[in-house]
């Protein structure tokens, strides 16, 4: 299969495909929560970006043109790069509440700090 | 700065953080870790993917492996590399994974969005 200038974005949806199930199924209440969710993908976005934009610039590592949108940001990021930070830190944060949907917030071994009491 | 050092720089900060700016010590907690597991598993398909099919490709100056082939897939395994993608990619992730659920978990600790709070699955009640 080839999607061509979509390729790196299939692989995007392909992570929102496997994760987003957990919202439902799992009662992540992740969606129900935006502006933590905003709080948080913000500031990391801000790093990582800094950090491709410098790898980019170094040729650490490089794209593959025909595979990629052929939009860019500032510094030569493609826009891919910024959907990436976006995608990524959602799927992991639906992960957590996903695992702790299952684990329950009873046992003290199970808690992440933030539990209500 | 390698790509290496870059990886094992922003770890040590991302750890420094959740621990002494953050104070949310997710590092110490089972539940980050059995997210990782199971993030680190989907990690490697996915940069299975992006590597494999050389959407990203690395230069082998930055990295502990070889430059990626001009057109072909890298190694699968071997010559530093896991699942195709160089294992500097490791770093990357968990650094990128550490610094969302620390902040995550900040904000909750901070009373922004605290509820609904997750659970439980539908399968049960």
């Amino acid at each position: 299969m080839d999607f061509g200038r979509w390729s790196y974005v299939a692989v995007l949806v392909f992570v929102i495909l496997g994760s987003t199930w957990l919202e439902v199924f799992l009662r992540s209440r992740v969606l129900r929560r935006p502006k933590r969710l905003l709080l948080t993908i913000a500031p990391v976005l801000l790093p990582f970006l800094l950090w491709d934009a410098y790898a980019i610039s170094q040729g650490h590592w490089y794209f593959t043109e025909s595979r990629i949108l052929g939009v860019y940001l500032p510094a030569g990021i493609p826009l891919d790069e910024l959907l990436f930070f976006i995608v990524i830190p959602f799927a992991a944060i639906l992960t957590l509440e996903a695992v702790r949907s299952v684990k329950g917030t009873t046992s003290p071994r199970w808690r992440a700090g933030d539990e209500v009491s | 700065m390698t790509y290496t050092a870059i990886g094992i720089l922003a770890v040590a900060i991302a750890v420094l953080l959740d621990l002494f700016a953050f104070k949310t010590r997710m590092v110490t907690r089972p539940i980050f870790w059995t997210s990782y597991a199971i993030i680190v598993f989907f990690q490697l398909i996915t940069n299975g993917l992006f590597t494999g099919t050389q959407i990203v490709k690395y230069d082998g100056a930055a990295i502990i492996g070889g430059s990626s082939p001009a057109n072909s897939a890298p190694a699968f395994l071997g010559d530093g590399r896991i699942a195709f993608a160089p294992v500097e990619d490791i770093l990357f992730g968990f650094s990128l994974i550490l610094l969302t659920l620390s902040l995550w978990v900040f904000w909750g600790r901070r009373g922004i969005d605290r509820t609904p709070a997750s659970g439980p699955p539908i399968w049960r009640k």
